[in-house]
């Protein structure tokens, strides 16, 4: 996929129209996140239930179409999922940014895999890498209740 | 001139990126290089290389005094007017963190303040920085105004009794403001005040007199100067480097050294400790007699053709702002698209070969006063066309189209 396909693809789904840009009510974890190279920013909120399952995730924030497409994909895949579970699938997609052609997490769904491997494109990019990842990490970080800010420059 | 011979010079230009052929308009960031830089890094390291100012060997003394050629071109560049008031620091980063040290330590106290302005790139805030945390001084920002230019009045606004230095831009690598350096200087010097320049983007595009100018410090980049990096210019009064104490210690800055004492080295060597970047000092002379050859004037001229029909194409273009409004502007435009962030814009029109640069250009706390996370930015050098111009709004088009707007 080129970039303008990635771009329009992204741009048509997510991007213009981020799922999930709110704040969850009765929020029990969160996580600020800061890209300064790009002024990205993004704030994560996470519900999770007795079960430590994803009852809500939301997010607010502003940045550029692939930070924001990213957060609105990562929040609507793992919705319903453990925190185990949300905790392979960051780890996946993050190895696959970083080194891996493909996506291997067996809670992935197909259709899951194929909208995550539009962000794929931004490998050619390293300087974009970090707006595709920027959100992934203000997760975990949500999820570990580490209190540090993200910031993708420290 | 003839922009097309002119482009020849550079063999960037030979080859294509993606495809495309290569439209850079990147130059405040850093220039591209004519081959005769490139040739001179070249011939010096495979036939006249050794270290300078040293040994008395054949090419030692060769690569001395070709080392000191450079610094003599500069002298005559910027006319001032001894050659040892020019100092060769690795950037003009380095050159001003040499000044907010030396300067720093014999005159800041705590209390004292260091005038700034909102257009100042980070080289010329975070040394100064430095100073506040260390000796607690305070650091003041002259204030642009809605054009985003700073005015003699915006300075005079901000100095007090307490006022140290003032530290300025010469042409602000966003807005394109040139400042009244004259104006501000004269003022300064009327209140005792000593003047720090940033060069970055001024030496590139205008042209330079140090008489005329009058200031105490001028910090010179070499690479955006279309030579090479790792090599920048410090140019300061004599009193200054005579009265303001060495920044760096070891070889070649030094007189004598004995256990009970060291003596410091003469003008410049004082300021220029351990091998510096001999190679790329050489080739800043190919550098300099390159644009001497143009000439500075047929420069300015060409970019400013290149500025104003920009300024014309673009500002026809619906959806594109341009940042700030200065009265008198270099080659710089800094722009947003309402609906597409800057890094979306420079991605994409880097598929079509076309270089810019998008987020805060090191100008943070310019960003925050505009009140914008960051800004896609078009910057022009001698090799620029207007057909470069009509391929950046051609391009910004298609931007538009893949994000819908109209």
């Amino acid at each position: 996929m080129n970039l303008k396909e990635l771009y329009q693809e992204i741009i048509l789904d997510h991007g213009k129209n981020p799922r999930n840009l709110r704040k969850t009510d009765n929020y029990n974890k969160d996580a600020k996140g800061h890209n300064p190279l790009c002024g990205d920013n993004v704030h994560v909120f996470l519900k999770l239930d007795e079960n430590k399952k994803v009852d809500d995730i939301s997010f607010e924030g502003s940045g550029c179409a692939i930070s924001m497409a990213s957060a609105s994909i990562m929040t609507d895949l793992v919705r319903g999922k453990e925190e185990v579970e949300v905790k392979e699938i960051v780890k996946d997609f993050l190895d696959m940014i970083k080194e891996k052609d493909e996506l291997n997490s067996k809670l992935l769904t197909d259709d899951e895999k194929t909208k995550l491997m539009c962000l794929s494109g931004v490998k050619q990019y390293p300087m974009r890498v970090k707006c595709a990842t920027l959100s992934w990490h203000t997760l975990t970080s949500a999820i570990d209740n580490s209190q540090e800010a993200i910031n993708t420059e420290s | 001139m003839n922009i097309e011979d002119i482009k020849k010079e550079f063999p960037i230009f030979d080859n294509k990126v993606q495809n495309n052929d290569l439209v850079y308009l990147d130059s405040a960031n850093s220039s591209q290089k004519p081959k005769i830089v490139l040739d001179r890094i070249y011939d010096f390291y495979s036939k006249e290389f050794s270290n300078v100012g040293r040994s008395v060997h054949y090419l030692a003394v060769a690569a001395t005094n070709l080392y000191e050629n450079t610094r003599v071109s500069v002298q005559k560049y910027i006319n001032a007017q001894d050659k040892n008031e020019i100092v060769f620091t690795k950037g003009a980063t380095e050159a001003i963190n040499l000044v907010a040290n030396t300067f720093g330590q014999k005159y800041l106290d705590e209390g004292d303040e260091v005038l700034i302005t909102e257009l100042e790139h980070h080289s010329n805030y975070v040394p100064w920085h430095f100073l506040r945390k260390s000796k607690n001084i305070k650091i003041e920002f002259a204030e642009i105004n809605d054009d985003g230019e700073i005015t003699l009045e915006a300075i005079k606004a901000k100095i007090t009794v307490k006022t140290k230095i003032i530290c300025i831009t010469h042409l602000s690598n966003v807005t394109g403001a040139i400042l009244p350096i004259k104006e501000i200087v004269n003022f300064a010097h009327s209140k005792g005040i000593p003047v720090l320049v940033d060069g970055c983007q001024g030496a590139p595009h205008l042209k330079l007199d140090m008489q005329e100018l009058g200031c105490d410090f001028y910090a010179i980049s070499g690479h955006k100067m279309y030579g090479p990096t790792g090599i920048g210019v410090l140019y300061a009064k004599k009193k200054w480097l005579e009265d303001l104490p060495p920044y760096q210690g070891g070889g070649g800055m030094i007189r004598e050294v004995k256990k009970k004492g060291i003596s410091y080295g003469d003008l410049p060597n004082k300021y220029e400790a351990g091998t510096m970047a001999t190679a790329q000092v050489i080739a800043f002379n190919e550098s300099i007699k390159f644009m001497e050859a143009i000439g500075i004037e047929n420069i300015e001229k060409h970019e400013k053709e290149l500025l104003d029909y920009a300024i014309d194409v673009l500002g026809k273009n619906n959806s594109i702002n341009i940042v700030g409004n200065p009265k008198n502007k270099g080659g710089v435009i800094s722009f947003n698209i309402e609906g597409i962030h800057p890094h979306d814009i420079a991605t994409i029109l880097d598929e079509d070969g076309i270089a810019i640069r998008a987020g805060h250009h090191c100008c943070q706390i310019l960003h925050d006063k505009l009140g914008l996370p960051a800004t896609a930015r078009a910057s022009f050098g001698v090799y620029n066309t207007k057909e470069d111009i009509d391929q950046l709004n051609a391009s910004l088009n298609n931007c538009k189209k893949i994000f819908n707007l109209k």
